[in-house]
Parts: structure tokens; C-alpha cells; sequence
């Protein structure tokens, strides 16, 4: 095991109130697991990810981390949702962030960093400011980033949200090739059914705010995955129950009666 | 002007022909033109005396006063003693205003605590101080120079803090995330994420201490170009008014050139830096 989230909530207090986030939310993540997580817009998605990530601090709950943790936290990198690069570094010095951060040389920083540039197909852009480079070639920066920074565990959000169809599967196709070699763990936050019975061990499904874990599903297909041999009927039926979970829980969080 | 010399770093090609044309005959013949020939009619109105030489000099006589003020050495002395005390001012309560401003961006507890004394002063007119710190300081070059670093502190107190606070609060959390130091933060995050408007802060702050030190010259100093124009109208020598007064726009407009290339190489993730 290597993270336990037990209980969790968090409640953010603004100026208009306060508005409850999360509310106990218990799941637990194992060594080179791969979970995703859907659930409606605003249901504490993100939340989850940054208190997992340590940049919030949980109202209450708490969070176990197994072997690997480091005074009392563990390493995560995490691909967030927008804006997430320094828009005054090029490529490189983006992707190398994390790694300089651990104090590795420069030397080093610049070799790996070069490598994971590759692998997201943007050798040719290393030297190129992100306002220079398309949203998607964007997000393919922040999960390099993620990548390299070599931490325990992935925290992704949405990495490839505001792809076309096409590229997504290229690049959830890299993904996992990716993760593949490298074994870490992931948690992944998606509002696609297919992308996250096509990447997960499992789903996690999170019902409308106050965000809770609503159903785990674990996702029967072997790896590698292939979209053609797998068993069609099984995937169908798991995503069409997934879908009938989340539409409920989108109507109840947009209070349209069904 | 400005929006000629973007040229972005990797940006794909260059101004199709028709365009760079266009922008050439905007960017600088239709100027050059108007001036030129704005100037020659003044020259001819003087000339033919429509025009009075006591009020509006004809271009050639202000050109002889130039001439003569250069060779004589006076103008080089006076433009020295004016850009010591404007820069000197300028890094005093530049770098001041600078830390003071990236300290307040950062901790919302010096904000609260200094924010107040910053908002009551900041609008008073710095050469209304002027009185106060020559009863303090004497009137020696002292009291000027901080006049003058007082009116470039506020500039850059006050954009250099809108700059940080303007930093997006997801990078924080990014440079958090990857475990970056208090060091690291400050350097890699809190700096260039600020720079942008740091910049700005600093070309507002030159035209006020440009401002400020013709100001200060104009009422005590003893030499500069301020003194110069004054001496100028005391004599009635109207043309080496005129030659003060082209002298002073012609340091404001070269800052802002030097300010508008170093902004360029400082800060290429920006489109637009400084206008
Ligand atoms: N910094 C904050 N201050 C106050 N409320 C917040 C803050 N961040 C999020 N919230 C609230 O918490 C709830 C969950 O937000 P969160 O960003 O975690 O949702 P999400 O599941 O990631 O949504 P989406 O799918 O649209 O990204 C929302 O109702 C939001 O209004
Ligand atoms: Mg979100």
C-alpha cells in the first residue's frame, strides 16, 4: 500500500460561506496502481488531488502514506489542470524544474529533462516559451514535467482534458507505454468514462458536492490493452453502469429532478 | 514603434512584403515627414516674421545654441550633474521601492502593516517635500537626491507588489509541489513572475524622477538643466530654453529606448513588455 486517504473532508471557508468540498473520503492506492477518478464538475476532484499532494491540509481525515514517505509526506508530482507552467521558462527549464528542485546538477537536470521532451514528441520545441506552444503541447509539457521529477506518485488532472479526440488516444497510448516502463503509481482525474475504464486498474466514481467515493470499480482487463481484443461486452456494460451512476449524480448536482 | 519591434523569439516568418512596406512608410517615413515638414514652415513663419523669435525661436537658432552650449562643454556639464542626481535617486528609492514592494507582494502581514503609511503618502506631490527635508538635511546635493528617491520609491513599491501578488497562485503551488525552498521560490517563481511589472514600475519611476529633478533644479539647484532653463527665462535667451527643454525629452525618450530593449532580453515569454 502506498497511500490510505481515511475519511477525508475539506471545507473551504470564503467570503459567501463556506462550501463543504469533500466529505469523508476513504480510498487507498497501491504500488504502480493506476486509479482514476470521475465525477461531476465541482464534486472536489482537484481538492483531493492537492490535499493528497500536501498543498492543502485536510479539515478532517487524514492520509496514511506507506514505504517511501519522507517526514511524513510523500513525493508527488502533479500535472495540474491549467496554467500549470512557468510561462518565463522555456520547455526545458519547465520540464526540468522538479529535478533542479532535488537539487540533481545541472547537467543531469538538462540530460533527463532532454529525454522526457522526446518521449511527449517535443524535441523540436525544447528551447520554445510555453505562450509559443499549443494547449495541448502544453499539457504534454506538464506530464513530462510529472514524469521526470521521478516522485512516488502521479497526481493528474485532466492532463489531456482539452485534446481532440485523436491526440488524446496518442497520448493516452503514450501514457501508459510510459507508465509501463517507469511503474509508478497514478491517480487520475478524467470526466471520460472510456479514458478511464481504457487506463484504469480502477475508477473511482464521486458523487456531486459534498464530494464522496460513491463506487470503486475495478476494471477486469489485462495489460497490455488493446482496444481491439479486448472483451467489448465486459468494457461496455461497466461503462454504461458508470454512466448511469454519474448522470444521476450530474442531475442531482445541477438539481434537475430525473 | 513599439509594435514594430516584436518580434517574438521563434516566431514563424517574417511581415509579408506588402505589410513590412506599410509598416516602414507608418513607423517611421509618415513621422520623419511630418516633422520635417512642421519645421520648415516654423523656419519660414520666424523668417518672414509672423511668427515672434522671442517666443518661438526659428529651428536654426535653437540648432546655433545647441552648437554653442555643446562646444562650449556648459550642456555636457549641466546634462551630467542633471543624470547623476536623476540616477543616483533612481537606484536609491528604485531598489528600496523594489525590495520593499517584492517583501509586501509576498507576506500579506508586512502588506496589512505598511500598506496604510503607503497609501496616505503616495499621494502627496514629492516636491512638496522638498521644504521639509531642506529644514533636515540643508539644502546640499543630500536633500535633493532623496526628493528625487523618494518620487522613484513609490512607482516601484507599487507596481513591484502588483507584480507578485499578480503572480498566478497555481504557481505557487507547482513550486510547492516539486518541494522548491523559500530560496528557490523566491528566485524561480517570485522574481521573474514579477519582472514584467517590475519593469514597468522602473520606467514610471524614471519619468517621475526625471520630473522630480528638473523640478528640485528648477528651485534650489545651483547647476543641471533644470537651472538652465530657469537661467534661460531669467535672460531671455528663449533658444537655450528651447535647448533645455529638447535636451530633458531627449533623456526621457533615450531611458525608455535602453528600458524597452533590456525589457526585451528579460523577459522574451512576454508579447507585449512595456507598452
Ligand atoms: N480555493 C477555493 N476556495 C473556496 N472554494 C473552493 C476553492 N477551490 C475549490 N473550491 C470549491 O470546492 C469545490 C470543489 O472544487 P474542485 O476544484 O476540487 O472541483 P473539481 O472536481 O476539480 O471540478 P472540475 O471538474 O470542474 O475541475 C467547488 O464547489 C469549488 O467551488
Ligand atoms: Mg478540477
Amino acid at each position: 500500500m502506498l497511500l490510505m486517504c481515511r475519511s477525508l473532508g475539506k471545507i473551504y471557508r470564503t467570503r459567501n460561506g463556506v462550501t463543504t468540498a469533500l466529505k469523508d473520503v476513504s480510498l487507498s492506492v497501491g504500488e504502480q496502481e493506476f486509479v482514476c477518478i470521475v465525477g461531476p464538475s465541482g464534486c472536489g476532484k482537484t481538492t483531493l488531488l492537492k490535499l493528497i499532494a500536501g498543498l492543502l491540509e485536510p479539515t478532517s481525515g487524514r492520509i496514511i502514506f506507506g514505504a517511501g514517505e519522507k517526514n511524513g509526506r510523500l513525493r508527488s508530482a502533479m500535472v495540474f489542470q491549467e496554467h500549470g507552467l512557468f510561462p518565463w521558462m522555456t520547455v526545458l527549464g519547465n520540464v526540468a524544474f522538479g529535478l533542479e528542485m532535488q537539487g540533481i546538477s545541472q547537467h543531469e537536470c538538462r540530460d533527463r529533462a532532454h529525454d522526457f521532451i522526446e518521449k511527449v514528441g517535443l524535441g523540436f520545441f525544447t528551447h520554445s516559451y510555453p505562450h509559443e506552444l499549443s494547449v495541448g503541447m502544453c499539457q504534454r509539457v506538464g506530464i513530462a514535467r510529472a514524469f521526470v521529477a521521478d516522485s512516488q506518485i502521479l497526481l493528474m488532472d485532466e492532463p489531456v482534458g482539452s485534446l481532440d479526440t485523436q491526440t488524446r488516444l496518442v497520448l493516452q497510448e503514450e501514457l501508459l507505454r510510459i507508465w509501463v516502463e517507469h511503474r509508478k503509481s497514478i491517480i487520475y482525474v478524467t470526466h471520460d468514462i472510456e479514458e478511464a475504464i481504457w487506463l484504469g486498474d480502477q475508477v473511482l466514481v464521486m458523487t456531486g458536492r459534498p464530494g464522496q467515493i460513491r463506487e470503486e470499480i475495478q476494471i477486469p482487463l489485462r495489460r497490455p490493452r488493446n482496444p481491439l481484443n479486448s472483451n467489448r461486452q465486459e468494457i461496455s456494460e461497466i461503462k454504461w453502469h458508470i454512466w448511469k451512476i454519474l448522470e444521476e449524480e450530474v442531475r442531482k448536482s445541477l438539481c434537475i429532478p430525473t | 514603434m513599439a509594435y514594430l519591434e516584436d518580434t517574438r523569439r521563434g516566431s514563424t516568418k517574417e511581415p509579408l512584403h506588402t505589410d513590412l512596406k506599410e509598416r516602414l512608410l507608418l513607423g517611421w517615413w509618415l513621422p520623419t515627414m511630418t516633422v520635417v515638414v512642421i519645421l520648415i514652415v516654423w523656419e519660414w513663419l520666424v523668417r518672414s516674421g509672423e511668427l515672434s523669435a522671442l517666443f518661438f525661436p526659428a529651428p536654426s537658432m535653437i540648432v546655433q545654441a545647441f552648437v554653442r552650449l555643446l562646444t562650449s562643454g556648459k550642456l555636457i556639464t549641466e546634462v551630467r550633474i542633471t543624470l547623476m542626481r536623476a540616477l543616483l535617486g533612481l537606484v536609491l528609492g528604485g531598489i528600496s521601492g523594489m525590495v520593499l514592494g517584492l517583501l509586501m507582494g509576498w507576506s500579506q502581514k508586512l502588506r496589512i502593516l505598511v500598506d496604510p503609511f503607503i497609501a496616505a503618502a503616495h499621494p502627496i506631490p514629492k516636491i512638496a517635500i522638498l521644504p521639509l527635508i531642506l529644514i533636515i538635511f540643508g539644502i546640499g546635493e543630500t536633500s535633493k537626491v532623496i526628493v528625487i528617491a523618494v518620487a522613484a520609491f513609490f512607482p516601484m513599491l507599487i507596481n513591484t507588489m502588483a507584480g507578485v501578488r499578480n503572480i498566478h497562485p497555481i504557481h505557487f503551488d507547482v513550486a510547492k509541489n516539486y518541494g522548491a525552498s523559500l530560496r528557490k521560490t523566491f528566485s524561480r517563481v517570485i522574481v521573474p513572475g514579477s519582472l514584467p511589472l517590475v519593469l514597468t514600475g522602473l520606467r514610471l519611476a524614471f519619468n517621475a524622477v526625471l520630473l522630480l529633478t528638473i523640478a528640485v533644479e528648477l528651485v534650489v539647484a545651483q547647476k543641471g538643466l533644470g537651472r538652465m532653463i530657469w537661467f534661460a527665462w531669467e535672460t531671455m535667451r528663449t533658444e537655450e530654453l528651447y535647448v533645455g527643454l529638447i535636451v530633458t525629452a531627449a533623456l526621457g525618450i533615450g531611458f525608455n529606448f535602453v528600458l524597452h530593449s533590456i525589457a526585451k532580453r528579460l523577459i522574451p515569454w512576454r508579447r507585449t513588455q512595456i507598452e
